[in-house]
């Protein structure tokens, strides 16, 4: 999963200790979001996008594996 | 103070507060066993009745450090959970596999001594060790 928490929290001029802050969880915890190592739970995705006063899909991108497609399966 | 910080605040506490009570129950389990392995020996000569109480002392305590270990897991934020959960699950592996096989080699004459429980805490309490380390390391 893609998310643009780097650049949001750059934007603000937040560091990771602050946003960690705000949210309630380490910074190792950002740290690994920001480089994609970790994907956070739904309820801190939503924390986030509260946070930063966007949509969840504003924020967290989902990465489809190869071959995998996320169109229903009428479309195809 | 911002909502926020009030929250991170409580959160710090709360994870600082369960980490201290999982080491004074770790200890306190620790001095309890060391009573009942050495108690009936060099304390009251194999009383049944002390041996009995310190069998139950140890128990509770070791109860109480169960409970102290899974409110120091709820204390924890989801990507040190995670780092925890992965250790733990390598760990039962471990052990589960080796234990396996610990106590096969008597059987079969690998060895010549009686497998020993205390060789296997200390391999999986290493292995726990590493594991953590590993995902903090990978998380990092």
């Amino acid at each position: 999963m893609k998310n643009r928490l780097k650049v949001l929290r750059a934007e603000r001029d937040w560091t990771q200790a602050q946003l960690a802050q705000a949210l309630g969880v380490s910074r190792q915890t950002i740290n690994a979001i920001e480089t994609g190592k970790f994907d956070p739970s739904l309820p801190l995705a939503f924390k986030v996008a509260r946070l930063f006063g966007l949509p969840i899909e504003a924020i967290f991108q989902d990465e489809p594996a190869q071959g995998q497609s996320l169109q229903p399966a009428a479309q195809r | 103070m911002s909502k926020s910080e009030q929250n991170a605040e409580v959160w710090q506490t709360t994870l600082k507060r369960s980490t201290l009570s999982l080491g004074l129950w770790s200890g306190s389990w620790l001095l309890s066993t060391a009573l009942l392995a050495f108690g009936p020996r060099f304390l009251w000569q194999f009383d049944t009745l002390y041996s009995l109480l310190a069998l139950m002392l140890n128990l509770g305590v070791g109860a109480v450090m169960i409970r102290a270990n899974i409110r120091q897991v709820q204390a924890m934020d989801e990507l040190a959970r995670k780092i925890f959960l992965d250790a733990a699950a390598i760990t039962l592996g471990v052990g589960l596999v080796c234990a396996c096989s610990y106590g096969i080699m008597e059987d079969i004459r690998l060895i010549s001594f009686e497998p020993d429980i205390s060789h296997l805490m200390i391999l999986m309490g290493l292995t726990f060790l590493v594991g953590v380390l590993a995902g903090n390391r990978r998380y990092r």
